[in-house]
């Protein structure tokens, strides 16, 4: 009897767990009622959107400052009455740069928080992942926040890419170095993925292939050393103008070490790379409070004097330009925690231009908002866009990139420095003209259009 | 030739580097037979606290003082609070434990400090030595890394050879009862072990940082090599971790500078299949260890 | 009637056919739930079933063999790149595309189990841990092979009828879960299930036993292997693409974690494991936005929490969330039969059957 009891305890045991499965999620069922009568996510005086960021984990650093400072546009949006009448209701969730977990909670903002568009989510893996998806449901992708050449595709109508791809940034380095370092030996150290190889494509599309005498590479997922190895192979291989397709952080561990060796030539950073308020930090307070001297410190961060970069839009320490100025009262007024930590750098400018892109985009959709009128009005309508970059946006029915003209930067310690919470950094002056490319194949030419300046309307109020 | 002298620097100086931290995971081993798999978040949150003390303007070599008696304290602070109750059970518990203190301290250390990586000072110059016309990758810091190290392997060495306080860890390690009935207070050496791997890892923290992207996660990968080092060298001796670091060190540097660092991992997981193919009780382990 | 008549007339005793009783009721009743479902969560009921198969091969590894991996998150990333390549290259059929995946991620097993046999413990947790960290550099430095970042698309086969995608994967995500389950229990309760335990509790009187000890430990990690495999292959249909992020040392310590969770060695334990897995990052994200702030300190609340349960579990509840239930319900059908003794003795039937 005993061990016939055990033997139906067993078996209940297991009865009740094969149900458990669809017990636990029966329950969450009862929490959703889809079934928004028109647009989902806009009601006559609320739009929601929301995004996928990396919050944590290491893709985070410097990313996780971009939609806090996009929501800063957002409130002051909404502070001002809302887009015909609706203010703008922003979700921005983590999904710690793991396509997986882009996969899952995209799915939750769409199909059960019922968004009407992705804005302004993160990365190339991650929105890889989801691009089938939100298109299959006629979600618009907008403003990816990716320089990955795959936004722009007749196949997924509803994605759009917004800064410009890295090939347009390896075109535009590579026509600047073929003329200020002609005849030199060129060296790339870039990151081996999308970035850093499109980065290089660009490059190679400008320099004559004899000109290339090195390339080194690193993984991004084990980064954590200093580059030292990589810099001594260029070196070796007499590079002196060397390409960082970077990160900030492999920025700073790459210009050490080659400083530690002896070596310093001509360093032509990608903007990704270059922000000087986020690499600054990492080359100064290594020799800082330590047993190293102010004169050291001073060295390691005069490591950016003379860097060359790329920029789309005016550079934070340009704090005369009107783009630039109105930034920073939109982050003081409608973010002051992220403006307290982070200050205007290149992250909180780029978010807060990215947001602005998607406002003008809800305006040119007009009153009547539908997901097909977005994307349309983006189409009809993108060129035509007011935003801080130096060239509006390319936007047209076939093409789904955002800007593709550039001008060449240089970090100078005569410019007028980059003043953040973190300290004072060395500033840009832009050199050249501002350049137009594609990102296939076709010169880089001179942008003759003219250059936007923030809205009357944006200007007053702030 | 400049490039293999100098990729064969950075192999030193790294595996160094392996060697303190695989020191600490060999103390910790021997006294009590655990992995401790979040040693290097622990020598992460000590390097954190530097990093507050330097900046409130503390002398660079006070905190230095300072961190390696708080590494002590942490370290056996870990072993009393979290791994005493685990004694005797199975070997998965401390695994998950300590897995769960890794994440733990990754989660403070982010909240706190932040996402971002910092610049955290050298003790001394980085800019390479000049031998002959040339600067070689080998600066007064890494000189510095490598005699800090070997002075914590002397220590740690004569510990356990010359003072009676060494013989009674490893009888307490090796014969836990019997020592017990000899007198030997075993739960206080077992103590003992993990506030000295404690130093030997805040120490670790402090020489990384300075070259590395300082931030919660940058002695993740560290670790993972430290433990490649350490079995390796047998997981019972300091000269063991000291030999084992620096033939990871040059490995890695190998791998990475001419294949490419992408494959670094995969050429520390070849070099342990292979060592423990050629010698499965690493290279300096006593044989007769195994237990039965 | 004697007791075996009575057991007889209640319930198979064979445990194939009584496994494959439950799984098909289980089948049955999963059936019914998905059409109830939301597409969404629909889509995380194939989540849960697709991380129960990889649970329950560790499960297999850990509780039945005693060998420790942190490395499972590349077992799994093998099945997923086969299934994306064979998607990719060929025209194959679409279960002969998982049958393959499987079989890769087994041969890896079996390459990884090897030397692994040498390994005691935390030292295979420490090599395995190095296998989840050195594969996925691997795709990223052969990225036209193996698609970069973009990675490679996989394709659901079309859904028959009006059926939605989400519902139509996750019964091919459940069905997987309930065969990968039928076939594990069997084993459990085979031999192999016998020698695994033998090995784990005593090496030396396993082989004194006869037993084969080394092929013993391999053969618990390629079964392993396998269903992580599958569980890989299965998390590239629902995610879309697969690409090295979708597998970083994190899911490795995350499965790990959620099968200790769960209740080693159980499979039953194994669906708590995978339904926190599933659902940690949806609490953790109410949770920030519960303490209302997305960045900063709050986006590490959920992380320190999960490392704090982690410790404080193995502390304190080292059986897991299985264990806990089965003491409570060892203690609850105890108070119940005591009493029950006294009254009810000659006419309770036990619970009906049904």
């Amino acid at each position: 009897m005993r061990h016939n009891n055990y033997r139906v305890i067993h078996r209940w045991t297991r009865v009740l767990a094969a149900g458990a499965m669809g017990a636990v999620l029966g329950v969450t069922a009862l929490t959703t009622s889809a079934g928004a009568a028109s647009t989902p996510g806009v009601t006559s005086n609320s739009i929601s959107i929301g995004a996928t960021v990396p919050l944590t984990g290491p893709a985070a650093p410097g990313y996780d400052e971009i939609a806090p400072a996009m929501n800063a546009v957002f409130k002051w949006v909404n502070a001002h009455g809302g887009v015909f009448g609706r203010k703008i209701n922003y979700t921005y969730v983590d999904d710690g740069y793991n396509p997986a977990n882009t996969a899952t909670l995209t799915r939750k903002l769409v199909l059960q928080d019922n968004i009407f568009a992705d804005v302004g989510s993160l990365g190339t893996p991650t929105q890889a992942a989801v691009q089938s998806f939100l298109n299959s449901q006629k979600v618009p992708q907008l403003f990816i926040e990716s320089g990955c050449n795959c936004w722009s595709s007749s196949k997924y109508p509803t994605s759009t890419g917004w800064e410009p791809p890295y090939t347009v940034d390896g075109k535009v380095l590579g026509s600047y170095i073929k003329k200020a370092f002609s005849g030199e030996k060129v060296g790339y150290l870039y990151q081996d993925d999308e970035f850093g190889q499109d980065v290089v494509k660009g490059l190679n599309m400008e320099l004559p292939k004899s000109s290339v005498v090195a390339t080194q590479t690193y993984d991004a997922a084990t980064l954590a050393g200093p580059l030292s190895n990589q810099m001594a192979a260029l070196k070796a291989a007499g590079a002196q103008v060397v390409v960082l397709a970077t990160i900030p952080a492999a920025t700073a561990l790459a210009m050490l070490p080659a400083a530690a060796i002896g070596y310093t030539p001509q360093y032509v950073v990608d903007s990704v790379g270059a922000d000087a308020p986020t690499v600054g930090p990492l080359l100064s307070g290594l020799t800082q409070k330590g047993g190293g001297t102010a004169a050291q410190a001073q060295a390691a961060t005069g490591l950016l004097n003379g860097v060359i970069t790329d920029s789309y839009f005016a550079p934070e320490s340009e704090t005369s330009n009107p783009w630039v100025k109105v930034e920073i009262k939109l982050l003081k007024d409608y973010a002051p925690s992220v403006y307290a930590k982070y200050g205007l750098d290149g992250n909180t400018q780029y978010g807060i231009a990215l947001a602005d892109t998607f406002v003008q985009a809800l305006q040119a959709a007009g009153k009547n908002l539908t997901r097909a009128g977005l994307v349309a009005a983006i189409a009809k309508s993108g060129k035509s866009f007011v935003t801080p970059g130096y060239v509006p946006p390319s936007y047209s029915s076939s093409v789904h990139f955002g800007f593709e003209g550039e001008q060449i930067v240089k970090l100078s310690n005569t410019a007028p420095p980059a003043v953040t919470p973190s300290g004072t950094w060395i500033g840009g002056t832009p050199i050249g003209p501002i350049e137009v490319t594609s990102p296939g194949a076709g010169p880089v030419k001179k942008y003759t259009g003219k250059i936007s300046t923030p809205p009357k309307k944006l200007v007053s109020t702030s | 030739m400049e490039l293999f002298f100098n990729i064969t620097l950075n192999g030193i100086t790294e595996g160094m580097i392996f060697a303190s931290l695989a020191l600490a995971l060999v103390l910790i081993f021997r006294a009590t037979r655990i992995i401790n798999f979040a040693q290097g978040a622990m020598g992460m949150m000590t390097t954190f606290i530097a990093f507050s003390f330097l900046n409130a303007g503390l002398n660079y070599w006070w905190a230095f003082v300072f961190i390696l008696l708080i590494g002590f304290v942490f370290g056996s602070l870990v072993e009393r609070v979290l791994i005493r109750p685990l004694y005797g059970k199975s070997e998965l518990n401390p695994v998950i434990v300590s897995i769960g203190l890794l994440v733990v301290l990754e989660g403070v250390a982010g909240a706190i400090y932040g996402n971002a990586s910092h610049g955290f000072p050298s003790a001394f110059s980085q800019s390479g030595i000049t031998i002959g016309h040339t600067k070689v990758a080998f600066s007064h810091f890494d000189l510095f890394i490598v005699i800090a190290v070997i002075i914590l392997m002397v220590g740690t060495l004569g510990l356990f050879r010359f003072s009676t306080l060494g013989l009674r860890m490893r009888a307490s390690a090796f014969a836990g009862e019997i020592a017990r009935l000899l007198g030997v207070r075993v739960g206080l050496l077992l103590t003992l072990g993990w506030g000295l791997a404690g130093i030997a890892g805040a120490l670790a923290g402090l020489l990384v940082a300075p070259t590395s992207s300082f931030g919660p996660y940058f002695m993740d990968l560290n670790l993972v090599y430290a433990f490649t080092a350490a079995v390796i060298g047998g997981l019972e001796s300091p000269v063991g971790a000291l030999v084992g670091g620096l033939v990871t060190g040059l490995c890695i540097s190998y791998v990475g500078g001419y294949l490419g660092s992408g494959l670094e991992p995969l050429g520390a997981l070849v070099l342990l299949i292979v060592t423990l193919m050629v010698r499965p009780e690493g290279i300096f382990a006593r044989p007769a260890a195994r237990r039965v | 009637m004697s007791d075996a008549a009575v057991r007889r007339l209640k319930f198979p005793t064979q445990p194939l056919l009584r496994h494959l009783i439950f799984a098909v009721a289980a089948g049955v009743i999963l059936y019914f739930v998905t059409n109830r479902l939301s597409s969404y969560n629909d889509f995380l009921l194939g989540e849960i079933a697709l991380y129960l198969i990889a649970l329950a091969g560790l499960s297999l590894l850990t509780g039945l063999n005693g060998q420790i991996s942190l490395g499972h998150g590349a077992f799994m990333a093998v099945g997923a790149y086969t299934v994306a390549l064979l998607m990719t290259h060929t025209q194959l059929n679409f279960i002969l595309e998982l049958v393959i995946a499987v079989a890769v991620a087994a041969f890896l097993g079996a390459v990884i189990g090897i030397p692994a046999t040498r390994l005691k413990g935390p030292f295979l947790a420490g090599m395995t841990l190095l296998v989840a960290l050195a594969l996925p550099p691997i795709a990223d430095k052969w990225s036209s092979t193996f698609g970069g970042d973009q990675g490679l698309t996989t394709l659901v086969p079309t859904a028959p009828g009006t059926l939605n995608p989400e519902e139509w994967l996750a019964w091919i995500q459940i069905l997987g879960a309930l065969l990968t389950l039928l076939l594990l229990a069997n084993l459990m309760k085979s031999r192999f299930g016998r020698s695994f335990r033998a090995v784990r509790d005593d090496e030396i009187a396993a082989s004194l036993a006869g037993i084969h000890v080394a092929r013993t430990k391999v053969t618990a990690f390629v079964v392993s292997a396998a269903c992580a495999g599958l569980a890989g292959a299965f998390l590239g249909l629902s995610t879309g693409v697969v690409n090295t992020g979708e597998f970083p040392l994190t899911l490795s310590i995350q499965l790990l974690a959620a099968m200790v969770l769960g209740g080693t060695g159980t499979l039953i334990g194994m669906l708590w494991g995978a339904i926190l897995l599933v659902y940690l990052p949806q609490w953790s994200t109410s949770l920030s936005n519960h303490f209302n702030l997305g960045s900063g300190a709050n986006a590490y609340l959920a992380t320190i929490i999960f490392g704090a349960v982690l410790i404080v579990g193995m502390i304190a509840a080292p059986s897991g969330i299985q264990g806990g239930l089965r003491w409570v319900w060892a203690r609850a059908t105890h108070a119940f039969t005591s009493r029950s003794v006294q009254g009810l003795a000659t006419s309770q039937a036990g619970p009906r059957s049904t």
